[in-house]
């Protein structure tokens, strides 16, 4: 190792750099030397500050406390433009493109004209009278739409990338997107590259493309950063592996040297012993059957497939899946945010049995009719709470309509918000703190204690322990555990295979919203579940085989 | 033939003042700036451009009329330029730098313009403005030989041409080139623009106060050539102020429409004083009408719901960059 | 590379942080400080201008407000509106809908009212008839005007500012239409009706502000305890939100923005009925916009209102009073110094809810150290 970093140049050095936001510290003494020609992976938790040390080096942010230095010397990247002057380049996870304009004017958006003034003016005057073909050879501005046409069909075919130059952003795909994402960085001459997570939103075969592309690139001498908590494709691609925690720098291995088991330690701290307890389902009945449910999105593109599966009471059914296989809009499709297109979604009332067909309905009329559904949302101050209000309002958001009167009670809420901040420990300086300023795994446990306190028959929850540290993710585990106790029956969406394994009963994966197969948790593998998620489907299994 | 001799040309010259106005807040909304400070800014720019007048004028006060032409004008949009700059300035300082609430900070501007304007042209000397208008209205003395074609194309002071000519140059920088495309973006999405190294103070900070010189030529004009040099108070421009607003809909965020807009809007505006047995009744209702027709376009805007024909989609909302 | 060396040493003295622990009454001190601000500007530019006394100009101020007691009954009417125009904007507010048309609605409200007046007038009804009439058709048409924009909004997204704002001209141009109508004289203005006035209550401005104050407690209970209000600001804060617990978001918007056209048209219905008897296109002297400013300035909290329509009423009231004893014709003085403690007030509020950081330098030296450090542990294993 010492070896090889003498052979090589230091391109960036990040020197005690610190960033918090608020309360909440999101680097801190961060020090790290980035090598020319090398890939380096970022690995670290979901929320471990990763993201944020990127953007300080892209310039979105500004370091609170720290130097940077590029090859050497210190530098002040105050802004996007001025890293783009030090060659780094960033591609985001959420792209960074304007939607009313082309893949080439995106491409072109913000460069600095390579073409004095002067040039273009004398260039003007010596030719603007002459006969097309007695004309100069003209410069070329990469800044000009027109001037860039060329030069980035060459990125394009070089690399093996395709994209329609003229098409609207509004109109491409994800994986679209992205591969403009990447050419713009190029065509900008970025020599250090930065990727934040981008295989989440790509396919086996797009992943194995985008990772030639850059070991070519790495060969070329450039430094290629890639954020992601993924290990097997840190062990796949990169050449040098830092860890961060919490938001330090935990130390940097070259990838050679180190296993997956090193890297998870270095990562969480300790090794993780998964250590999850499952009963044995009690008596499961049919609780929740969906059947052949299709679903559109805005555009009349088709996110989910013919989905059909059960949901048992007393059970709990992890859903697995590479990110964006339609896991959001499944869950949203059963709580009645979006109107599915066709199929049946049939809710069995416990004490009746009598079948309700949910599809179509709104929210509203799903719990009019008697149906106790919870969900624990993804997006949890954009959808399951309201950021601004305090823990108090925040609970009745889903209770507050059921008392016949026209005023609010906010009774009943504030002995509800008290037992969930005394029985989850929920650290909060009062109950009438606004939920914005708690940290994210607090904003969680309010979220999931409001969605268990209504006694939920059904339980759908979507990525629920995303961001949360291991202690809060054990709460959040063992109260999922209590509801399966009780006879509800839950739907987890999860991404950590390790944990669905570990927690569910059975495990259905989905794969560009269809229904890829559904295992036995407690006779599956890791491998198995990747396998089902990557491959190319073959007509859809049937889930109750 | 009254319409070609008499009301287009009067049409085309009442329609400058709201193609000044609109051109502005075009390329202010471009940037993702609501600025209900136009009928402000509108003040700001009288005033500069009659303290402007004054001041050159007060040179040649044994007789007036040979004030020479090119010098009176220069100056009058060279004082109204700088006026409308402190207004956008403010705005800018308000909005940008300091993030402020845009519809706000818009309303306090129109209230404090028009407060400046009313208070300093009452000290101003206006004597020669009658006498300043005329030169600032000469038009090419063939014009009126040719009929209507004439009144119509050449008919008309300076300032018409400057806000046509400026009106087409809006409307290629915008659509054909970098800085147009660079201030487009900043409109749709200010962090994507900045994350391509695109300076989104600087350019929010230049088209706001670019938009407010522009929109300050329409008050300058207003009362320099519309009006011939009279002054009351700051009541018409500010309506007239709002009526430019309204154009920007109406023209859906295109300058080079807005030449045609601000005509139509100029019609709706004179033609009830032309149409003879019309009532007067009738010709308020008449007045109404381009309050209605923008309504009209932006509801089947929204509707149709076509990108491109929208507002700029940050329109209104502050930018911070560290927001999270 | 010009650029390059350009930020190579250019190391930004601070930057711009959000904050969120400002204490309130330091908050309050600022802002306070702003209009104190604002008077004194002016107090200075008449010093110039007039060569005025700064402390007459203060002792006008005081005397166009409370003065006499006219004056002063005026004074507290004047507030009363503004704070019955603010109590209409929260609700829209705080729901995050710009309703820019305050103005329209009022004048669409006083202009029923008026029409009402002066045709029932003419045929010679029954007052009390034409009171009972008046008021539900000039709430009625209040609230008709702010809902059009309120069903585009809900329905297609139309922008409601710049709607909202159109449908103020509109109602002028009505306004001008019935004058238009109504008026032979030549004079263009419609005289004082005497048919269908509002019941005075001991005199001319008590009726109003009763029932401002009444409002006041309605909107405040509205506001906090009524359901309406709760789901008001959750669609205000966030509409994914408001969908997954089951809020009819159209109905919500729907809904809120009838209550305030509604309360708007009750305006209208007291400037007409009650104040001024009459009507012209100016009737709602831009209460609309001004109450824009008086609802954010108290932070969309109803009774915070009633200090922020106090203060506005007191620097106009006051400054036109400045503005007679100088001499002054127009409404300038007081344009300007509203206008310039807005700016005050509104620049303020960046220093309550942004923090300028000054950047620390970093220990340069230990730092270093401290790499080599942590690098050579992981090398050792």
């Amino acid at each position: 190792m010492v070896a090889k970093n003498n052979t090589k140049n230091i391109n960036i050095t990040f020197e005690n750099i610190s960033k918090s936001f608020g309360v909440v510290k999101a680097n801190q003494n961060v020090n790290l030397d980035i090598y020319e020609g090398e890939i380096l992976a970022l690995l670290g938790e979901n929320g471990s500050g990763k993201t944020t040390l990127m953007n300080m080096l892209s310039g979105i942010y500004y370091p609170d406390e720290g130097n940077i230095y590029v090859k050497g010397e210190k530098v002040n990247i105050a802004s996007p433009k001025d890293a783009f002057s030090y060659h780094i380049g960033m591609i985001h996870q959420h792209f960074k493109l304007i939607d009313v304009f082309t893949s080439l004017e995106n491409i072109v958006l913000g460069i600095e004209s390579n073409v004095s003034k002067k040039q273009k003016w004398s260039y003007f005057f010596k030719n603007f009278y002459k006969k097309k073909e007695d004309r100069e050879t003209k410069y070329i501005d990469r800044a000009s739409v027109k001037d860039a046409r060329p030069i980035v069909q060459e990125i394009c075919d070089k690399y093996g990338f395709i994209l329609d130059l003229d098409k609207k952003v509004y109109d491409m795909s994800v994986s679209e997107k992205q591969t403009l994402e990447i050419v713009k960085t190029l065509y900008r001459g970025a020599d250090i590259l930065i990727l934040d997570e981008p295989t989440a939103v790509l396919t086996p075969i797009e992943i194995d493309k985008l990772f030639n592309v850059l070991r070519n690139m790495k060969n070329d001498g450039k430094s290629i950063i890639i954020i992601t908590h993924k290990l097997n494709e840190v062990m796949e691609i990169s050449d040098r592996v830092a860890v961060l925690r919490k938001g330090e720098c935990i130390g940097s291995v070259v990838t050679k040297n180190t296993n997956e088991a090193e890297l998870t330690e270095m990562m969480v701290g300790e090794k993780i012993e998964l250590n999850i307890k499952r009963d044995e389902p009690v008596n499961p009945v049919d609780r929740l059957i969906v059947k052949d449910l299709e679903c559109k999105n805005e555009d009349g593109r088709e996110i989910l497939h013919d989905v059909s599966f059960t949901a048992r009471s007393g059970e709990i059914l992890g859903i697995a899946g590479i990110s964006g296989s339609g896991q959001k809009e499944l869950l949203e499709t059963i709580a009645g945010l979006i109107k599915g297109s066709s199929g049946e979604i049939t809710y069995i009332n416990p004490k009746t049995d009598k079948e309700v067909n949910l599809r179509s309905k709104s929210p509203a009329q799903i719990r009019d009719l008697g149906v106790r559904l919870s969900f624990v949302p993804e997006d949890r101050l954009g959808m399951g709470l309201v950021g601004n209000m305090d823990l108090v309002d925040n609970m009745m958001l889903r209770s507050y309509r059921k008392s016949k009167s026209h005023l609010v009670d906010r009774k009943k809420p504030t002995e509800l918000a008290n037992e969930v901040v005394n029985e989850l420990g929920v650290s909060t300086p009062s109950i009438h703190t606004s939920v914005r300023k708690l940290s994210g795994g607090n904003v969680q446990k309010v979220l999931v204690g409001r969605e268990i306190a209504s006694h939920p028959k059904v339980l759908m929850v979507a990525y629920p322990v995303r961001g949360l540290d291991i202690n809060s993710s054990y709460l959040i585990y063992n109260l999922l555990n209590e509801q399966k106790k009780k006879g509800t029956a839950i739907i987890y969406v999860g991404e950590d295979l390790d944990v669905l394994i570990a927690l569910s009963d059975r495990i259905l994966v989905i794969g560009d919203g269809e229904v890829r197969g559904l295992v036995d948790a407690r006779k599956t593998t890791k491998r198995e579940i990747g396998l089902l998620m990557t491959k190319k489907n073959e007509g859809g299994l049937d889930d109750d085989k | 033939m009254i319409f070609f001799n008499t009301i287009l040309p009067s049409a085309i010259s009442i329609a400058t003042i709201f193609l000044f106005g609109c051109v502005g807040e075009i390329i202010m909304e471009k940037s993702g700036h609501l600025n209900l400070g136009i009928p402000g800014v509108m003040c700001f720019g009288t005033l500069g451009g009659c303290v402007g007048v004054s001041i050159f004028m007060s040179s040649y006060s044994s007789d007036p009329l040979s004030a020479p032409w090119f010098g009176l004008v220069l100056i009058s949009l060279l004082f109204s330029a700088l006026f409308s700059l402190i207004a956008g300035l403010i705005y800018a300082f308000l909005t940008v730098t300091l993030k402020c609430n845009q519809n706000v900070t818009g309303l306090a501007l129109t209230t404090f313009g028009g407060g400046v304007v009313d208070l300093f042209m009452s000290t101003i000397d206006k004597s020669y403005f009658s006498y300043a208008s005329k030169i600032i209205r000469y038009h090419l003395p063939f014009a009126d030989s040719l009929g209507a074609f004439g009144k119509i194309f050449f008919g008309h002071g300076i300032l018409v041409y400057l806000g046509i000519v400026i009106a087409l140059i809006t409307a290629f920088i915008l659509k054909k080139t970098r800085v147009g495309l660079s201030l487009r973006s900043i409109g749709e999405n200010p962090a994507t623009a900045d994350a391509q190294g695109i300076n989104v103070t600087k350019y929010k900070y230049g088209a706001i106060l670019i938009g407010s010189i522009i929109a300050g030529f329409g008050g300058l004009f207003y009362v320099m050539d519309y009006v011939g040099g009279s002054w009351e108070n700051s009541g018409t421009i500010q309506a007239f102020g709002w009526l430019a607003l309204a154009l920007v809909i109406f023209t859906v965020w295109r300058p080079s429409l807005a030449i045609i807009g601000s005509i139509i809007f100029g019609l709706f505006f004179i033609l009830p004083s032309y149409v003879s047995g019309i009532s007067f009744v009738t010709m308020k209702v008449l007045k109404i009408l381009p309050y209605v027709i923008t309504v009209i376009v932006l509801i089947i805007t929204s509707i149709v719901g076509k990108k491109g024909v929208q507002p700029p989609s940050s329109l209104g909302q502050s930018y911070f960059r560290e927001e999270r | 590379m010009m650029t390059n060396k350009l930020f190579k040493n250019k190391e930004p003295l601070f930057h711009v942080v959000k904050r969120t622990d400002i204490p309130s009454w330091k908050a309050w001190l600022f802002r306070g400080g702003a209009i104190l601000f604002g008077i004194l500007i002016i107090c200075l530019l008449l010093l110039i201008m007039k060569g005025a006394n700064p402390f007459v100009v203060f002792g006008e101020l005081f005397n166009g407000c409370f003065g006499s007691s006219r004056r002063t009954w005026l004074t507290f009417r004047q507030t009363a509106l503004l704070l019955t125009v603010g109590l209409a904007l929260i609700p829209a507010f705080k729901m995050k809908f710009w309703n820019l048309g305050a103005n329209g609605q009022i004048l669409i409200g006083a202009l029923v009212s008026i029409m009402c007046m002066f045709y029932m007038g003419k045929a010679g009804v029954n007052d009390a008839v034409i009171i009972i009439v008046m008021i539900p058709l000039s709430i009625l048409a209040g609230a008709i005007w702010a809902v059009i924009p309120a069903i585009f909004k809900a329905y297609f997204d139309t922008n409601e500012s710049l709607f909202t704002l159109m449908m103020n001209y509109i109602a002028e141009g009505l306004v001008a239409v019935f004058l238009s109508a109504a008026v032979t004289s030549g004079s263009g203005t419609l005289d004082i009706q005497q048919a269908g006035n509002l019941p005075r209550l001991g005199n001319d401005h008590l009726l109003t502000i009763i029932v401002s104050i009444v409002l006041l407690v309605v909107m405040f209970i509205y506001l906090k305890y009524h359901k309406h209000g709760y789901e008001l600001e959750v669609v205000g804060e966030s509409q994914n939100t408001a969908k997954y617990v089951g809020i009819n978001v159209k109905k919500v918007v729907i809904r809120t923005l009838i209550l305030s056209g509604a309360i708007c048209g009750l305006v209208g219905l007291l400037l007409a009925g009650a104040i001024d008897h009459t009507i012209s296109t100016t009737t709602a002297n831009n209460m609309g916009f001004t109450a824009i400013m008086v609802a954010w300035l108290a932070k969309f909290n109803p009774f915070l209102m009633v200090g922020t329509s106090f203060i506005i009423t007191f620097l106009g009231r006051g400054m036109s009073q400045v503005q007679t004893r100088f001499d002054i014709t127009n409404d300038s003085i007081s344009d300007i110094a509203i206008g310039l403690v807005y700016f005050a007030i509104i620049a303020v509020e960046f220093f309550v809810s942004y923090k300028v950081v000054f950047r620390k330098k970093a220990p340069h030296i230990e730092v270093k150290e401290q790499n080599n450090l942590v690098t050579e542990t992981k090398e050792d294993k």
